[in-house]
């Protein structure tokens, strides 16, 4: 008979104490932890039951100071760009933007409001509570003896977020090439960044950060399959290892061993999604830092180096108009 | 019960999922041609039940038929004729009906021709306008095949029955809040180009004032093109305008993997660009130029004359009226000329 709770994807078992952790004191200086915690039903069926206290501390107060600011500036920007009309900002919220200094204004240290100031300002204020949270992961790891690796893997997305709004708009020489805040306003834009470049795809850092991107989803979906599988002989609770004969660890490494011959270990497979997700951003901002700083146009590049095909020409010739002579340009 | 809410929830969702399937996808069948090389996916996509639409919106009107000439030119028989004076005056009748029904089927003459006035005045400024448009109809055949070969146009090719034709243009402010301290919307982020936030007046710069289209670097490396973000933005919106009133998608003229090679873009994308300087040609030698005559609830926000983009003649069909020609049937508005003055008038 197979024991049917283990054939269900979702959490079957309630992670629930005896009674609330309330966590151990705060080391002085602390700010107080928030709440008291409690069981919840809902959450026990996807993660742990008992929710709070959480401990926000200066940096993560501070942080969520910093990020409510940007909100609403990038926020009021949206509602009065449809002359503060409710409606018309609910209707349009995903087009709706705040917009980069335009490309004539340059890198002006303190814009004119109207003109990018506030988007200046809305970057300013994202920018330090994303720090401050950064900050707040690493001291959080470091507060409970473990290692730093969530930090900086939140490092790399940082990094990318700072390529395309800060770093390489500085060295372009013009805040118009950074991003605007907004839903579809920020997808055009990278739309409109692939043309005017020549077509990212041909970027080897875009294909690399493509393979890490797709690459983790692959990697997540064995890793989370595997310990799914063998949960029913107590896999994912790491308690036994390979060295042990018939142990759930042993029955999912001989699994990808006589599938594809080779096999992570408990242990690696963190390594590989570790890197695999860190790696997406990081050569994406790579990618996106040589763009329009060392190549114009990656399809150039592409045909240059040899990694674009050409294909047969099915069409007539077609020539460009504006060459041909005594043409109305 | 458990079971009962478990079933309950299923068919909730099933019915979610299938409203989603329904309401947003589109029906087959769905026929597609390969134009391209294959793997460019240079395909045309058509949907047989928009298409049958498209046939129906394009339906061309009855033709009046040869009129007996008279013998005598227009210029003689009537008063303050300016274009179409070598015309046989019985032609000019039969042209004067054509386009009342192509341009004001419910006003009548009187559109034009003040009632309780002669014929040849010009106190109406729809009469002014019009003899414009018929200039302007003549420097289309004549001077422009390169970008509508034979085929050409008649007024019905943008009017279709309407005094203003549904797709015409304005410029537009760049924000709504001129004075205002805070909510630029730098000329974008308004559902008005397809679906997208682009720029939502392209038309001003890239139509009227011949700013450059081309954005893509033509060198691998930088080597000083200054294009920016935000005028590829601004070329973006014109080409999907372009792809919206054509009814086709990019790959019609571009094979999208390098937009801006021609070696690679088939025939059409020469088409267009003859289309370009065409509209451009038209909107300030013809249309902006015309601002004065207009009365000022037919100008823009911005008090400037209403102009031309690709949807006004396209109207969806990546030829107006699917290809074919009225200008067979009126060779008078062949024309022969090059571009004339705007006559006075009296």
């Amino acid at each position: 008979m197979l024991d049917t709770e283990y054939l269900n994807i979702f959490t079957q078992v309630q992670v629930r104490g005896e009674a609330i952790e309330p966590g151990i004191p705060l080391p002085r200086p602390s700010l107080p932890r928030i709440g008291k915690g409690g069981f919840q039903y809902l959450l026990g069926k996807i993660g742990d039951a008992q929710v709070g206290p959480i401990y926000l501390g200066f940096t993560g107060t501070a942080s969520l100071i910093c990020g409510l600011i940007a909100f609403e500036i990038i926020g009021l920007n949206m509602w009065a760009s449809v002359n503060w009309d409710p409606v018309q900002f609910v209707r349009q919220l995903f087009w709706l933007a705040l917009e980069p200094p335009p490309p004539s204004a340059g890198l002006c240290v303190i814009c004119p409001l109207n003109e990018g100031g506030w988007w200046q300002m809305a970057g300013f204020f994202l920018t330090t509570s994303l720090l401050l949270w950064w900050l707040r992961t690493y001291r959080r790891a470091r507060a409970l003896g473990m290692g730093t690796h969530v930090a900086w893997a939140f490092a790399a997305a940082i990094w990318l977020y700072l390529v395309l709004g800060f770093i390489r708009p500085l060295l372009m020489g013009s805040w118009g090439e950074a991003v605007p805040f907004g839903i579809f306003p920020h997808l055009d834009w990278t739309a409109a960044f692939s043309v005017r470049y020549g077509n990212l795809f041909y970027n080897p850092f875009h294909m690399l950060s493509i393979v890490f991107l797709y690459g983790s989803a692959v990697l997540f979906a064995m890793h989370g399959a595997t310990v799914l599988a063998i949960s029913r002989y107590g896999g994912e609770r790491e308690i036994e290892q390979v060295v042990d004969r018939g142990t759930a660890f042993e029955r999912g490494a001989l699994f990808w061993r006589w599938t594809m011959g080779f096999n992570a270990t408990a242990e690696s497979i963190h390594r590989w999604a570790w890197w695999f997700a860190v790696l997406c951003p990081l050569v994406g901002g790579i990618g996106i830092l040589l763009t329009g700083t060392a190549v114009d146009n990656w399809y150039l590049w592409g045909v240059k180096h040899h990694i674009a095909p050409a294909y047969p020409q099915v069409f007539p010739t077609v020539v460009d108009p504006s060459t041909l002579q005594g043409v109305t340009k | 019960m458990n079971l009962f809410y478990s079933k309950v929830a299923a068919v909730i969702a099933v019915v979610i999922f299938g409203l989603i399937v329904l309401l947003t996808f589109e029906y087959p069948p769905v026929d597609t041609v390969q134009r391209g090389y294959r793997g460019t996916g240079m395909d045309l996509v058509e949907s047989r039940k928009t298409e049958a639409a498209l046939v129906a919106a394009n339906a061309l009107p009855e033709v009046t038929p040869k009129a007996e000439l008279s013998g005598q030119p227009s210029s003689a028989a009537y008063q303050n004729v300016q274009v179409l004076k070598d015309l046989d005056s019985n032609e000019l009748i039969r042209l004067m009906t054509d386009m009342t029904n192509w341009v004001a089927p419910q006003q009548g003459c009187a559109y034009c021709h003040a009632e309780g006035e002669e014929l040849s005045s010009d106190k109406l400024y729809t009469k002014v306008v019009a003899r414009r448009m018929l200039q302007m109809v003549q420097h289309i055949n004549a001077d422009w095949k390169t970008h509508v070969s034979q085929t050409g146009v008649t007024c019905y090719t943008c009017h279709r029955g309407q005094p203003v034709p549904s797709n015409i243009w304005f410029s537009q402010a760049s924000t709504l809040r001129p004075e205002g301290m805070l909510g630029n919307k730098a000329g974008q982020n308004m559902p008005a180009i397809g679906v997208t936030s682009l720029p939502y007046d392209p038309f001003t710069p890239l139509l009227e004032y011949a700013e450059d289209a081309r954005v893509v670097s033509t060198t691998a490396l930088p080597e000083g093109s200054r294009k920016s973000i935000k005028q590829a933005e601004q070329t973006y919106a014109l080409m999907i305008h372009i792809s919206q009133a054509l009814g086709v998608n990019c790959t019609y003229c571009h094979n999208t993997r390098a937009f801006s090679d021609w070696a690679e873009s088939s025939p059409a994308r020469g088409t267009a660009w003859y289309g370009i300087r065409m509209v451009r040609d038209l909107n300030t030698t013809y249309l902006s130029a015309l601002k004065g005559e207009f009365p000022p609830n037919r100008l823009g926000p911005l008090g400037d004359a209403p102009k031309v983009n690709c949807a006004t003649c396209h109207q969806g069909a990546y030829k107006p009226l699917l290809g074919a020609s009225m200008l067979k049937d009126y060779p008078e508005l062949a024309g022969a000329s090059t571009a004339q003055a705007a006559p006075a008038a009296k």
